[in-house]
């Protein structure tokens, strides 16, 4: 979700080195094994050559991660937006027989605190997944998210909104984010 | 051994009472995704323009696809199939959400959306701002004002 920053991410794109790989690399195996639906000597080596290829291939830029993770706040995170993802589903479904659908929607302008890409990322992910909310542009440089509100009108709803993502970005954060950046958003 | 392992796991619930709790658990799950891929296709005629469309179009569907999935594992129950449905989920929540932003970003690039049915919008002004003035980062300024354009007709 980090488009038209073409600049930017040419300045970042030297050769990640194997030990920064290497999640990626393990992830693709293991994605190669559950495809096969089977674990033998034979699906490990040709997984390890097809993600070697793959990564050769279709070259990405190296994602930093922040060294930090916290399984815990990370199931918390996860068990949070499984929850808001059945019940958002279900009143954008109810929303789409009612009499009059979506009388009025917004898009607001969020400034995340934090400067990490990745977490910027997971942010968007969740709050496009999340039925009612939509990301329709991404400030990288400045860390703002462009998002198409559902059925919000009053400015308290509005505050809602905002303060909604806001909310998921510090769930990530205390989950995933780099010490310095948790710390600045935890109050 | 993980092979035999994988076969005494897929007799694991094979008791009957057991097996026509889970078939039927798996029937509710079927019926609900059946329900939100319905309201979808409602939503995607009866919301008024291309941003509140994509919300009908691509959210409640992740959901959906999430409990035929469970209900396929439900109703299976071998670790084989399993396995094999999680890249299913993990995909649908991976490329949902990028081709909703890359729709929604053309659309309201293209002007294909109603201004009226938006209360609050808090990009027009940047990418006009961003029209003006070259950001440095290349945030907002590719085709500038062409987000004014109004939609035709609806």
């Amino acid at each position: 979700m980090t488009d038209n920053s073409v600049a930017v991410v040419s300045e970042t794109s030297r050769r990640a080195s194997l030990r920064e790989q290497l999640p990626l690399l393990v992830a693709l195996v293991v994605l190669w094994m559950l495809l096969w639906g089977s674990l033998t000597p034979l699906t490990i080596v040709t997984g390890i050559v097809v993600a070697i290829a793959v990564t050769r291939a279709f070259y990405l830029p190296p994602v930093e991660l922040s060294g930090r993770f916290n399984p815990f706040w990370f199931a918390v995170f996860l068990g949070r937006f499984l929850g808001e993802l059945v019940i958002a589903s279900f009143q954008v479904a109810l929303q789409a027989f009612a009499a009059t659908p979506v009388p009025r929607s917004a898009i607001l302008r969020i400034e995340l605190r934090t400067r990490s890409d990745f977490i910027m990322t997971g942010v968007s992910l969740a709050v496009s997944l999340v039925p009612g909310s939509l990301v329709v542009e991404v400030d990288r440089t400045n860390a703002r998210l462009y998002v198409h509100q559902l059925n919000a009108r009053t400015p308290d709803e509005l505050e809602k909104a905002r303060a909604h993502v806001l909310s998921l970005e510090h769930d990530l954060l205390r989950a995933w984010g780099s010490r310095d950046e948790w710390q600045a958003v935890r109050s | 051994m993980i092979a035999d392992l994988v076969r005494a796991s897929t007799t694991f619930v094979d008791s009957e009472p057991v097996a026509t709790i889970l078939d039927g658990i798996a029937a509710v799950l079927i019926l609900l995704a059946a329900f939100l891929t319905l309201a979808a296709a409602v939503g995607l005629i009866r919301f008024p323009d291309a941003l509140a469309r994509l919300h009908a179009a691509t959210k409640p569907q992740i959901l959906g696809v999430i409990l035929v999935v469970a209900a396929i594992a439900l109703s299976v129950r071998s670790w084989v199939v399993l396995l094999l449905l999680i890249p299913v989920i993990v995909f649908q929540l991976l490329t949902a959400p990028i081709s909703a932003h890359m729709v929604a970003r053309a659309g309201y690039r293209a002007g294909d959306y109603d201004p009226d049915t938006l209360a609050v919008d808090e990009l027009a002004p940047d990418v006009a701002a961003a029209g003006r003035s070259e950001l440095p980062g290349g945030g907002l300024d590719d085709e500038p004002g062409t987000a004014q354009g109004q939609r035709g007709g609806s």
